[in-house]
This record gives structure tokens, sequence and C-alpha cells, in this order.
């Protein structure tokens, strides 16, 4: 008798032993794949930048977590769609790739949900900014870490409207992320009073923007409103500044810019130009520590789709060590549960539309005057609280929420 | 009876191949495949280079996506509608093309394939730059998953072996016959009472037909239709993957899109990535110079000499 409970007993526990065990690191290792722009429009603020912000958080790591080895790969997706979803779908077929992480660009983030959602496997989107990725587009499994159109709307758009600019023109990319970002700002404009007199779509990317900022200044707007990012905004500024638009009393408010646009303008050029950041690196002691780490292996200062790709897959590596397995699932329900805390978010917050709801800001460019030396480039204007910046959950329309 | 005992190990090994090598990489290889064949239809027999293939590859692509997505219709069917269109797509830009010969034969199939470009850039039901994405893969015959990716390549295979069994048929036929002789002399064919435009014309639909099965199957394997199908590149491509292999071969243009298609995969990983295009440069001026027949001509040389 006392041997047969033994044997029960130590059945059980092998048995428990033995589901503890396949709840463990699959194939012994996390693997993290950054797809992202290496060589493109968006390859500065993201890039190879965003490879090494996400190789700081697995070194701060330690490169193990939960005991298993941490792995990176990396892969140039050229802004293209279709060689993302190829990449991510052979990433999670033949190399265990655990997660996908930055996915610039909203097509290719579109893209790498499709598969990410047929494989089950973790999205980490930092660069990309439509709101639609948690709104309609949303899966399960895809956060969206940095910032989104909605934000970058409420904190420019309505800012400049409050300083009297209250008839717009866009020039939009012509792609989701265009579309998204020109739809969320014409929605705040026009409950602000505004109105929006037109819109023409370039193509993504352009080089040449002289016939649009034609159409823009014949429009008799007094703002035109960039709704694009990376080079086409510096293109789209630039060739403004040829045509004379500031001197003929029109304004440009760049919807999406970063630091690194800043620097490529020149403070001469960029100067007063309002922006909605996720990040900026002398935000405080924390944020000034990590950017200057990052400055040392970079050579330049991070902008927040960077610091967001290392936010995001320190928080991942977190659920992974506190939980003990990289299970999808489990994973999932952790991060939700633990509030994002590090350099990038101050209590952020994971809701179940896959948003990270934390503080933005509503930045302004410096004069040259003011600057005291390269990337001194910002000053704050308003601190724009998480719940402002993307709204509440109940007006996410994703079904899934 | 060799080329017989050939073929059987080429189709013994492809249906071994998914156990060794990743399915999509070989199904991505068969798709390619197909349209490099179906392509060499016109410029290997009929000695008509198009520039515009990518038009009826990426169109296929397009329409297959839209009707398996949108209009739900079964897989087979939605690549059907898919190559139906990229036929009457071919009709329409053949029977204009075909009136010209040489560059302007080429420049005008270009200018074809780059208006429907722009009209896919412009239009709602392609998503722009974001593509057609989402595509269900959907089930063969009715009751085979194909989400699974070795169902999938087995799906795949069977569309390549008829696609190319159609091809080979079509090169061996009387009609393949006039074909050559058109290329060789279009002159003397006419006079010998052939009306060659037809043959011309029937030629580039069968072609574009089959390049629309390609981007169709395409669409199907790896769920998304984008601008890359469509774009000029893949006309440049498809006639770099069948001058590498062998013009006028009937198995040249699919070892040439092998071994494409195997380069940009493996290369693109490795150290070269960002070299991938120049690499690809070098090989293809390495053949014009050296080896004219390309890969499968030069075989067949080395064996007819020396036999």
């Amino acid at each position: 008798m006392n041997i047969l409970k033994t044997l029960s007993a130590s059945a059980s526990a092998l048995a428990m032993l033995a589901s503890a065990a396949a709840a463990e690191i699959s194939d012994g290792v996390v693997k993290i794949g950054v797809l992202t722009d290496m060589s493109g429009t968006y390859s500065d603020l993201a890039g190879e930048g965003a490879a090494v912000a996400a190789q700081m958080a697995i070194e701060e790591f330690g490169g193990t977590v939960a005991g298993a080895p941490i792995e990176i790969v990396t892969a140039d997706h050229q802004n293209k769609a279709d060689i993302a979803a190829n990449k991510a779908r052979e990433w999670g077929d033949t190399q265990g790739v655990d997660a996908f992480a930055e996915l610039v660009t909203t097509s290719v983030a579109l893209g790498v949900f499709e598969v990410a959602k047929q494989q089950n496997k973790i999205a980490l989107v930092s660069g990309a900014a439509s709101s639609p990725l948690t709104n309609d587009a949303c899966i399960p499994t895809g956060l969206h870490w940095t910032y989104n159109t909605r934000a970058l709307a409420v904190g420019t758009g309505s800012a400049v409207v409050k300083e009297g600019g209250d008839t717009w023109y866009f020039l939009t990319a012509d792609y989701a992320f265009g579309e998204a970002l020109q739809g969320d700002v014409a929605k705040v404009v026009e409950a602000e009073g505004g109105q929006v007199l037109g819109a023409a779509k370039h193509p993504f990317p352009a080089s040449d923007f002289s016939s649009f900022i034609l159409q823009a200044q014949a429009s008799g707007a007094k703002i035109i409103g960039l709704a694009n990012a990376g080079a086409d905004t510096i293109n789209a500024i630039k060739a403004a500044n040829e045509f004379g638009v500031i001197a003929s009393g029109q304004k440009i408010a760049g919807l999406l810019v970063f630091l690194t646009d800043v620097h490529a303008l020149g403070l001469e050029t960029a100067q007063g130009l309002q922006m909605t950041v996720s990040f900026y690196w002398d935000l405080n002691d924390e944020t000034r520590a990590w950017s200057q780490k990052y400055f040392e292996k970079t050579g330049k200062m991070p902008t927040g789709v960077q610091a967001g790709t290392y936010s995001s897959v320190l928080h991942y590596l977190k659920a992974i060590e506190a939980t003990g397995t990289d299970d999808t699932d489990t994973v999932l329900a952790k991060m939700r549960e633990m509030p994002v805390e590090d350099m990038f978010a101050n209590g952020g917050v994971l809701r179940t539309d896959g948003r990270m709801v934390h503080d933005m800001y509503l930045a302004e460019v410096k004069a040259p005057s003011e600057s005291s030396g390269p990337w001194d480039y910002l000053k704050i204007v308003r601190t724009i609280p998480g719940e402002e910046a993307f709204g509440p959950l109940s007006e996410s329309t994703c079904p899934t929420k | 009876m060799n080329t017989k005992i050939a073929y059987l190990i080429a189709i013994g090994l492809l249906l071994v191949a998914p156990l060794a090598i990743y399915p999509v990489f070989l199904m991505k290889l068969l798709c390619f495949a197909l349209f490099a064949s179906a392509f060499n239809l016109i410029l290997g027999f009929g000695g008509l280079l198009s520039f515009g293939h990518a038009a009826f590859f990426g169109g296929a692509a397009y329409v297959t996506g839209h009707a398996l997505k949108v209009w739900g219709l079964p897989t087979e069917l939605g690549i059907l509608v898919g190559a139906a269109v990229a036929g009457l797509l071919g009709l329409a830009i053949g029977s204009l093309a075909i009136r010209r010969q040489g560059i302007y034969f080429a420049m005008i199939t270009l200018a074809m394939a780059q208006m429907v470009y722009f009209l896919f850039v412009s239009s709602d039901f392609t998503g722009g730059e974001n593509g057609l994405q989402g595509v269900p893969r959907g089930k063969a015959l009715g009751f085979i998953d194909l989400q699974d990716n070795l169902s999938m390549y087995y799906f795949v295979l069977a569309i390549f072996v008829i696609g190319y069994f159609v091809i080979s048929r079509t090169v061996n036929s009387p009609f393949g016959q006039v074909l050559s002789a058109i290329r060789d002399n279009e002159a003397r064919a006419t006079s010998l009472g052939y009306d060659v435009d037809r043959y011309k014309l029937l030629a580039f639909v069968l072609s574009a037909t089959l390049a629309g099965v390609a981007g169709g199957t395409k669409t199907v394997v790896f769920q998304l239709a984008s601008l890359t199908d469509a774009h000029w590149h893949m006309s440049g491509e498809v006639v770099l993957m069948t001058l590498l292999g062998g013009l006028g071969t009937i198995p040249g243009p699919a070892v040439g899109a092998g071994i494409i298609i195997t380069l940009q995969n493996y290369l693109a990983s490795g150290p070269l990535g960002a070299w991938v295009p120049v690499v690809l440069g070098v090989i293809f001026v390495i053949c014009v110079l050296a080896f004219r027949r390309g890969v499968v001509g030069e075989l067949r040389e080395v064996i007819r000499k020396s036999f």
C-alpha cells in the first residue's frame, strides 16, 4: 500500500516536472529578430541604431534570460512588405525566432502582423506609426510601443491650431502611414475649429518635392502639414525653403520629425519647428546615461524609435525572466501585467489592444543661439499624458481588445 | 529516352526536396522557374524580347489575391482567374507590340508594363505601397489544407509540372516549329504562307497566361501581392534568369531561375548582403561573355561533342 502511495506520488511529481519542462524556453534559446530599414529612407531614425538598442537590452540581461542564451538576428527589409513578411516567415519556420522587433514602415508592420498571427509570435512594433495597428488592423500578439499617428496629431496638430494655424494643406506619403497620419491630424484640426483645404499625395520614397510644394503654396493654407517621415520630411522641408514658403507667410508643420532629421537639416533651417516626440535624450539623468552609452556605440544620439526598440525588447525579456518560459501567451500576459519601467517609459501600461500607453512630449527645435552644441536641439514645451495622447481603450476599434 | 530519364530523376528529386530544404524557398523557386519558362516561350522560341512580363506576373498576382481575399473563390479558381486576366492583358499589349520588331518591340512592352504598374500604384484594390496582404491560402480541391507548408509545396509542384508540360508540348508541336521558323527568318515564313502576326500573338498570349499562373501561385504561397511583382525590375530579372539558364532550351530558364533565386536568398543573409545586385551583374557579364548559350545550352554542347 505504502509502495503504491510512493509510486503514485512520485509519478505525479514526475508529471509536474514534465509539464514544467514543457513550459521552458523553446529550443533552449530566446531569439529576437530585428527587421528594420538598414539602407533606405528610414535607416537613420531606425536601422542599425535600432539593432544596437536591442543589443543593449540583451546586454543588460548579460546575454541570458531564465537560464537560456539570448540571440539576435537582423535583416534589412528595404521598406518592402513582401521582403519583410517572407523574412519573418522564414525566421519563424526555420530559425526558431520567438519575437519580431522594430518593424519600421507601416506596410512592413502589417505584413509581419499577418505572419505573427499565424505563427502566434510576438511583434514588438516600434518604428511604424499608424494608429490602425492597434485599431482595425490589430492582432492579439502585436504590441505597438513608441508612438502612433493619433499621439502625433494630438501633440503637434492641436498645438499648431491653438497658435492660429487653422487652415491646413497636407503633403502625404502615399501609403498606409501617410493616410493614417493625415486622417488623425485632420480630425484634430477640425475638432479644434480649423479647416483642411486639401492634400497632395507623393510617392514613397520621393526625392523631388517641387511640384507638391507648389500645389501647397497655391492652396493658400496657413499651414503645410507634412504627413511623412524620415528622408521624405527632410527633402520636403528643404524644397519648401528653396521655394520661399516661409518667407511668403506659410508655415510648415512636420508631423513626424525625429532628432536625426533635425541633425540633418541643421538648426538654422529647423529652428522653431514644433514636434511631438516619444523620447528625448536630455530628459533626465537616466535618459542621459543610457543615451551616452548608445552614443559611444553609434556616434549618434538615439531617436524615439531606437529607444523604444530597447524598451520593448527589455520588457519582453523581463517577462520571460519572470515567467521562466518563452511561451507566447504566458509572456504576453506577464507583459500586460507588469508596468513598463525603464528609461524610456515611466509606468507605461500595455493595453489589451496592443497599445503601450506612456507619456509623450511636445518639443520645439532650439534656435542656433540657444544650443550648446551638437545634439542639443530640443526644448520640451509640454508633457502630454499617455491617456490624452493615445486616447482611452474604449476608443480603440480593435476587435480583440 | 535520355531526356525522359533526366525528367524522371528531376521530378523524383523535387518530390523529396522539401525534406531537406525549406519548402517556402522551394515554392518561390518553382514559381519563378515557371515564370522564366513562360518568358522563354516568346524570347527563346519566338525571338521576341519582351521587357514587360512583370505586368502579367504582377497583374495575375493582384487579381488572384483579390479573388481569394475579397471574392472568397477557391484557390485553384483564384489562380485561373489571375491567369485569365494576365492572358487578356497579354492580348491587349501583345496585339499592339507585335507590330514592331527588335528594340521597338521591347520598348513598347516596357512602356505598356509601366502603365500597368502605375495603374496598380494608384488603384485602391491593390493597396498601393502597402500591397495586398493577408490573402488566404485556402484548400486545394476543397479538402487539402494549404496552410501546411508541405501540402502547399506539392500543390505548387503540381502546377509547375503542368505548366512546364504545356510549354514543352507547345515548343515540340507544329505550332512551335512555325514559331522557331519565324524567329529564324520571318520573311521566309511569311512567303511560305504563314500569318506570322497571328502566330506571334498566340505565343505572346500563351506566355502571358503562364506567367500569370506563376504570379497567382506566388501570391497564394506568400499570401501577399505587392508592387515588387509588377515593377520593371521583375521584367529584367526574368530576362536574366532565361539568359543565364539557357535561351531557347526548355529546361534552361528553370535552371536559371534556380541559380538566381538561390544566390539572392543565400547572399542576402551573408556578408555580401548589400552587394547582391553587383554579384548578379558580374555573373551576368561572365555568362554573356563566356557562356553565350547559358548553363543548360553549354552542358548540352559538351554532351553533344563528347558523344
